[in-house]
Order: structure tokens, then C-alpha cells, then sequence
């Protein structure tokens, strides 16, 4: 009998391990769900006449807030993703250019097609920090009171955005 | 062309190996000579596809074939030739592939090297490999595929992780792949054992040179990880407790446990189910090491893109190649004999009690590594354990392990005196407890936990050296693995003082400087004289001149660099270090600041080096033990009737 013990241990450990193949190690809960996006204040990745970008200009909208940058490749992934989505007009979409180069970001958006509504620039990340960022590319939905209704650490997928974001926008858009 | 026909050879392998995996097994289960005498030429047969697969994709990074996709990820045209050799394993499917290759080089070299053992049990071992290399071949041909193209052909590729652009690289993952499929041999000969019903001495002493060997490897590629995180991240660091770490350390505490109880198998018959056991725990834990990393279920630096496919594959693999030789163990192992009997003081007890540290510091790992994937699957939260839990763990168990070292080799078999052996190593207790109390003040500060690495270092050093007088003044050369083995031990006090002296007296700081600033650690004066771009190969670098000095002289400038790709927005830091036998002084750059400034990093490191010279010793220790000639005598005597 004992020495069936480890092949015991072993199943155990195999079912374990199954169930952990499903799960994502990358979705972390945001702590900041269900609460007021935080404010700030930035410029416009245009740069053209000191224009600036807070949220409370989106105030009674549903919007999303996507965290990008030109140099991170997960970005390239998701962005045909949000280009199709920009087309449908479903629900408008803020980008923040996250601790980048004005210039390779407005390139980037030449070259790939512009989603975004419009662009904030976060130059040194300080808005980042703010919002939890914890890995390049992420994605907020807000909603028409300024809370954050869902945070997607990661690529914008089709499966993700038909299965959860679209969703939840009408849900909030009611 | 080429890579269709290195695809092509991966199929033939699988075919072969599926033909070396039933046939010599069945044929040695059946007494049929002719199927067992198959399985020494199906071997040269795999080897031969294998290394021609894994040339075929070498050439296409070689002359920069885009249209292979895997290249197309991993290399470009501005790496340089080594660097795109390099990066032939530098992703997940090349890494199997090289994997697969090191498995069939192990196969290959039992095949040659194992003219002495009868026919039926090669055939047995070099079947049992042959599943296993089977398992693989259909792993790569299924999920993996390296040879995939991309048409059209993408004109330039997307290059090598910066941070893995580095001679590091070369020689690491080949180090680690050895060591972890080392431990297939000795797996091989414990699965074929327990087929055969001869769980003896003979098998022990079989399988003996083979696991040193795997676990030289793995010592090796261990200690090249640890330098490579240390001197290229630039943190200073040298052990995080990251997950692909610990994949490959525990391996190495388990393999650690598999050497000295097959020393005990060998002597005196005891211990068989217990070793068996450890050489299927050592391979199936490098089975699950290659599931963790290449599955994605745990978070880690060494983040490599991950297919679902690929993880349900492996899990499988892994259920059937483990939970297949345990249920083989649960009904084989009863039917074995206890061997000789031993009392309370003897050098069995010694090592049993080795062997149960070792594994509960194993499990201890393997526990903190898993926990958050359990606590995740039980639907607790997320979490992550960190490297406080391990220290807090590790350390104290195997404090005692290292108190023991000293005892095992001069403890008798059977039964030992204990007054007798504390008469022996009395002046070793005084050197170690003086060395204790007085080097650590002699060196500054006195902290408890200084003291007792100090003296656990000297205590293994001062036993082992009287040891050896003694042995040498009783007269006859000891042999070579009596060498081997207090080499090892030896490393284990080196690595101890590294370790020790890092963890006691490291000083570091973190601060902005402008040129012509000054910062002092450790006696040791930094003067930051400037930073100038360079262009590099394939990158650009921002490199600081920074002026040592000790006590108002000179010593020589460093140079630490800040590197950008072209390939990647990611600045990798080049630690500049000047290393000595006695401390290491190491300066990095952090970010630009404003007015030229930059922050940076500079440490003081007495010892470091300690760390991985201890890690070289344990392997060279090894190396000497599998060259003794107890291992080749049956081959000679071979010779000798010839």
C-alpha cells in the first residue's frame, strides 16, 4: 500500500497542475476597479496647440482607455483589433502613450492606423503609476461617471472584446 | 529545401525511435537476441537524424532563411554570426529541438559506453530512452515544429531578446538541457531494473557514473545561469528564486539525493525502492521543470510565448511517462529485499538522514514554486511567494546537512562509534568554532548568522583536511572517487563562504551622478568621469567612464554600458565589474537624468566569486569521481580475456 504513495502524490499534483493550465498567471484584479479613475492632466501626443487631455472631458460617456507604446510588440498584436473596432463606432477609445518617444508614437499611429479618439502622452509614465500599469499593452473600460468598470492586463483580443468588453459597454451605454 | 528535409528527418527519428522504444524492450522481455540487438543500431540511427535536424535549422539561421519562421522570430541580419548560431536555441522550439539532441548524445554515449552490461539490460535502458525520445519527437512534430515556414519569406527577422545577446546564452541552456536529460539515464536504468526484477548492486553501480555526470551538468548550467543574472541584469544579484530557477534547483537537490543513496545501494544493498524512487523523482522533476517554463502556468522573467497545446502536451506527456513508471514502482518495489541491516551511528544512517534533508529542501522549493498555481486552482486568490519565504526555509534546513558533511565520510559502515569519531575531528570543532568567533570580527562586525556560515565553511574545510591525513598516513592512494567526493564537499565550504560573506558585508549604492561626482562603498572610491554614446554591432550604448580608486590611488577606469537595440525599445544594462578573488567591485548605469546626470548603481561584493569558484569545485569534484577506475575495470578485464 505505501508504496502506492507516490503515485498519489503525483495525481494530486497532476490535477493541480491541470487546473492551473486554464487559469492566467498575467490577470491580476485591478484594486482599482469599481472605483473613479483617477484624474491628471496631459498633453495631446499631437502636441499641436497645447492641447490637453483629462478625464473628465469624457464625463458622461462609457470610453475605453488603452495603454500603449510604440515599442512594445504585445501593442502591434492588439492593434488591428481596436482599428476594427474604432470602425463600428461602438464606443470611443482613449490611448495613452506610455513612456515613449513623441515622434516614433506618431509614426506608429501613421504607419498602423489611428483607433483613438485622441492620445495623451505620458512621457515619463507618472499617469502609469496612477492607473497600476504593470505591463504594456492594458485596457480600462470607464464608465459615464468616471469609474472604472474593467481592467485587461494584455493584448485586446476578438475573443476578449466580444466576450467581455462589448458586453459590459452596452451593459453601461443602457 | 533544406528544412523540409530536416523536418522530414524529425519523422524518420520519430519512426525510429518508436521502433528503439517497443522492440529491444519486448525482445529483452521475450529472451529474443534479435530485437535486442536492435536497439544499439536504431540509436546511431536516431542520433544521425536528430543532429542532421538540428544542423538543417543551424544553416537556416546561419544564412539568415527568413523563410522559416522560426528564424524569422528569433534572428536578423545585424546579429552577429555566433549570436545567430546562439539563437538557434534560444526560443521554445529550438530549445526542444537541442533538447532532443542532447537526449539522443546521452543515448548515444550509453550505447557506446556500455560494452560490459548484458546485452538484455542495454537493451532495456536504451529502450526506455527510446519512448522518452519518442514522447519528445512527437511533441516538436505536433506543437512545436521549427522547420514551419513563412511564405512569403519575411525580409528581415525580429532578433534574439536583447537581454539574451549575451555569451551567457551559449553556453547556459546547453549546460542545464545536459543535466536535466542527464537524468533520463539514470531514470532508464531505474524504470529498466524494476522491468527486469534485478534491483542490485551491479544496477547501482551501472547507473553511478552516469547521474555524476548528469549532475556535473547541471551544476554547470546552474552556476553559468547564476553568474550570467548577476553580471547581466545588473541588480547584482546572483540567485532570485524565479521560478525557472527553482525548476532547474530542484532537480539538482533530488539528483544530489540520487548520488549518495546509490552509494549506499552499491556498498551494502540497502535502500533499493528508495533509490529507484529518487532516480524517477529526479527526471520527473525535470519533466516538470520543462512544464513549468514551457506552459506558462507560473509568471517569470523567462517569459517565452505560450500555446495552450503546448501545456496540455506536456501534462500529459508528463502523466504518462511519470504516473506510468510510479504505477510500475507501486508494483515492482514490494517484491524487493531490504538489504543489510545497520545500526543508530553508522554511515547508512548519515546518509539516509542526507537524503531526507535533500528532499524535504526539494520539497520545500518545489511547494513555494507551485503554491501560487495551488492557491490560484483552489480559486483562493492570487498571489506570488518570493524569495523571503525561501531563505526563511531553505537555510534552516540545510544548516544541519552542512554540519553533517564533515561525518559521513569518516563514519563506518554498519556501525560506528560516535565517541570515536568526535576524537577524530576534535580539532576541526576547535578551528571551526574559533574561526566562528573571531573572523567575523576580524572582518568588521560580528553578526550571528556570518559566525555560523564561517563555521560551518571551516568545519567542513578543517574535518575534511584531517580526513584525508589520516587516510594518506594509514598508507595506499585513495582512489579517485574518494577525491571526487572531498572536492565536492570541499565546494560546498567555498560556496558556503561566498555566500556567507556576500550575504554579511555587500554594500551598495544607488545614486545620482554628474561628472565628476564621487561616491564611496566599501573603501573603494567611484568617480563618475562621463558617459559618451558609442555605436555597437547591432545596438547603440551609452558608455560611463568611471574612475575606481582605493585610499586616494588610482586602481583603473570601468566602463558600464547602457545598450539600445535596434531591434527593441528595451535598454539593457552592461555591469561594469572588476572582479577579484576576494571581492568583486561592480557599477552600473540606471537611467539618464537631467543635465547630463545619470543614477547609478555601485556595490561592493566581497567573496562573490566564492559562489561560483564552490560551484565549479562540486563539478570538478565529480568529474574526478566518474574517472575512477572502478568504472572502466570490467572493460579491461574484457581486454584482457581477448
Amino acid at each position: 500500500m505505501r508504496f502506492l504513495a507516490p503515485l498519489g502524490l503525483f495525481l494530486v499534483l497532476v490535477v493541480f497542475l491541470a487546473i492551473g493550465l486554464k487559469k492566467d498567471p498575467h490577470e491580476i484584479p485591478s484594486p482599482l476597479v469599481g472605483k473613479p479613475a483617477p484624474q491628471f492632466q496631459l498633453p495631446q501626443l499631437t502636441g499641436a496647440d497645447g492641447a490637453t487631455f483629462t478625464p473628465k472631458d469624457m464625463q458622461g460617456k462609457v470610453w475605453l482607455f488603452n495603454v500603449w507604446a510604440s515599442w512594445c510588440s504585445s501593442c502591434r498584436e492588439e492593434h488591428a483589433v481596436l482599428v476594427g473596432l474604432a470602425k463600428t463606432n461602438a464606443v470611443p477609445i482613449v490611448g495613452l502613450d506610455y513612456k515613449d518617444q513623441r515622434a516614433d508614437g506618431l509614426q506608429w499611429l501613421n504607419r498602423l492606423g489611428n483607433p483613438y479618439t485622441l492620445t495623451a502622452f505620458d512621457a515619463d509614465g507618472r499617469v502609469g503609476i496612477d492607473y497600476g500599469v504593470y505591463g504594456v499593452p492594458e485596457t480600462y473600460v470607464i464608465d459615464k461617471g468616471g469609474v472604472i468598470r474593467y481592467k485587461l492586463i494584455g493584448p485586446v483580443t476578438t475573443d476578449a472584446l466580444e466576450k467581455k468588453i462589448l458586453p459590459l459597454v452596452k451593459e453601461l451605454q443602457k | 529545401m533544406i528544412p523540409e528535409l530536416g523536418h522530414y528527418a524529425l519523422i524518420l527519428a520519430l519512426l525510429v525511435s518508436l521502433v528503439q522504444g517497443i522492440l529491444p524492450l519486448v525482445g529483452s522481455h521475450r529472451n529474443n537476441a534479435a530485437w535486442i540487438g536492435l536497439a544499439r543500431p536504431s540509436v546511431l540511427a536516431l542520433w544521425l537524424l536528430v543532429a542532421f535536424a538540428f544542423g538543417c535549422l543551424t544553416y537556416a539561421f546561419i544564412v539568415n532563411d527568413f523563410s522559416v519562421l522560426y528564424a524569422a522570430q528569433q534572428s536578423n541580419t545585424q546579429l552577429p554570426l555566433v549570436y545567430r548560431i546562439a539563437a538557434v536555441w534560444g526560443g521554445h522550439e529550438g530549445s526542444l529541438l537541442l533538447w532532443l539532441l542532447m537526449l539522443a548524445s546521452w543515448m548515444l554515449a550509453v550505447a557506446l559506453f556500455s560494452r560490459q552490461l548484458p546485452d538484455a539490460m542495454v537493451a532495456r535502458v536504451l529502450g526506455v530512452l527510446g519512448l522518452v525520445g519518442a514522447g519528445f519527437l512527437l511533441f516538436i512534430l505536433t506543437t512545436s515544429n521549427p522547420f514551419e515556414r513563412l511564405l512569403p519569406a519575411a525580409e528581415e527577422g525580429r532578433s534574439l531578446n536583447p537581454l539574451l545577446q549575451d555569451p551567457g546564452l551559449i553556453f547556459h541552456p546547453p549546460m542545464l538541457y545536459m543535466g536535466y536529460v542527464g537524468f533520463s539515464v539514470a531514470f532508464a536504468f531505474a524504470i529498466a531494473a524494476l522491468l527486469s526484477g534485478r534491483l542490485d548492486a551491479a544496477w547501482a553501480r551501472w547507473s553511478r557514473p552516469w547521474t555524476t555526470a548528469a549532475w556535473i551538468f547541471l551544476t554547470l548550467g546552474i552556476a553559468l545561469g547564476s553568474w550570467w543574472a548577476y553580471y547581466e541584469l545588473g541588480w547584482g544579484g546572483w540567485w532570485f528564486w524565479d521560478p525557472v530557477e527553482n525548476a532547474s534547483f530542484i532537480p539538482w537537490l533530488v539528483g544530489t539525493a540520487l548520488i549518495h543513496s546509490l552509494a549506499v545501494t552499491e556498498k551494502r544493498g540497502c535502500f533499493k525502492n528508495w533509490t529507484v524512487l529518487l532516480a524517477i523523482g529526479a527526471f520527473s522533476l525535470s519533466l516538470l521543470g520543462t512544464f513549468l517554463v514551457r506552459s506558462g502556468v507560473l509568471t517569470s522573467v523567462h517569459a517565452f510565448a505560450t500555446d495552450p497545446r503546448r501545456g496540455i502536451f506536456i501534462l500529459g506527456f508528463l502523466a504518462v511517462v511519470v504516473g506510468g513508471s510510479l504505477t510500475l514502482f507501486a508494483w515492482r518495489a514490494p517484491k524487493t529485499g531490504l538489504g543489510g541491516a545497520f545500526s543508530l551511528v553508522s554511515r547508512e544512517t548519515l546518509l539516509l538522514l542526507n537524503n531526507v534533508i535533500l528532499v524535504v529542501a526539494a520539497g520545500s522549493v518545489l511547494l513555494g514554486t507551485l503554491y501560487p498555481l495551488i492557491i490560484d486552482a483552489l480559486g483562493l486568490g492570487k498571489l506570488s511567494v518570493g524569495a523571503p519565504y525561501f531563505n526563511s526555509v531553505f537555510a534552516p534546513i540545510m544548516a544541519p546537512l552542512l554540519l553533517l558533511i564533515a561525518f559521513g565520510p569518516i563514519a563506518r559502515w554498519k556501525q560506528s562509534q560516535p565517541l570515536d569519531m568526535f576524537k577524530r575531528l576534535r580539532p576541526a570543532f576547535v578551528a571551526a568554532l574559533l574561526a566562528g568567533a573571531i573572523l567575523p570580527w576580524l572582518m568588521g562586525s560580528w553578526s550571528p548568522l556570518v559566525a555560523l556560515g564561517l563555521l560551518i565553511a571551516t568545519w567542513i574545510v578543517a574535518a575534511t583536511a584531517l580526513q584525508i591525513l589520516e587516510r594518506l598516513k594509514a598508507g595506499a592512494m585513495p582512489p579517485r572517487a574518494y577525491w571526487g567526493m572531498h572536492l565536492a564537499h570541499l565546494g560546498i565550504a567555498v560556496f558556503v563562504v561566498g555566500v556567507t560573506m556576500v550575504k554579511g558585508y555587500e554594500a551598495e549604492k544607488d545614486v545620482r551622478m554628474a561628472p565628476g561626482d564621487t561616491v564611496g562603498v566599501g573603501g573603494y572610491t567611484f568617480r563618475l568621469l562621463g558617459v559618451h554614446a558609442v555605436p555597437g554591432p547591432n545596438y547603440s550604448a551609452m558608455i560611463g567612464d568611471v574612475e575606481l580608486s582605493q585610499a586616494g590611488k588610482v586602481l583603473k577606469t570601468l566602463h558600464p554600458e547602457k545598450r539600445t537595440y535596434a531591434t527593441s525599445a528595451m535598454p539593457m544594462t552592461e555591469a561594469a565589474i572588476d572582479a577579484g578573488l576576494l571581492r568583486d567591485v561592480y557599477v552600473s548605469l540606471g537611467e539618464p537624468l537631467q543635465d547630463g546626470a545619470w543614477s547609478v548603481r555601485v556595490y561592493y561584493k566581497p567573496f562573490v566569486d566564492w559562489i561560483w569558484g564552490g560551484c565549479l569545485l562540486m563539478a570538478f569534484g565529480g568529474l574526478v569521481a566518474i574517472s575512477d577506475r572502478r568504472y572502466r575495470i570490467k572493460k579491461l578485464r574484457r581486454g584482457e580475456v581477448k
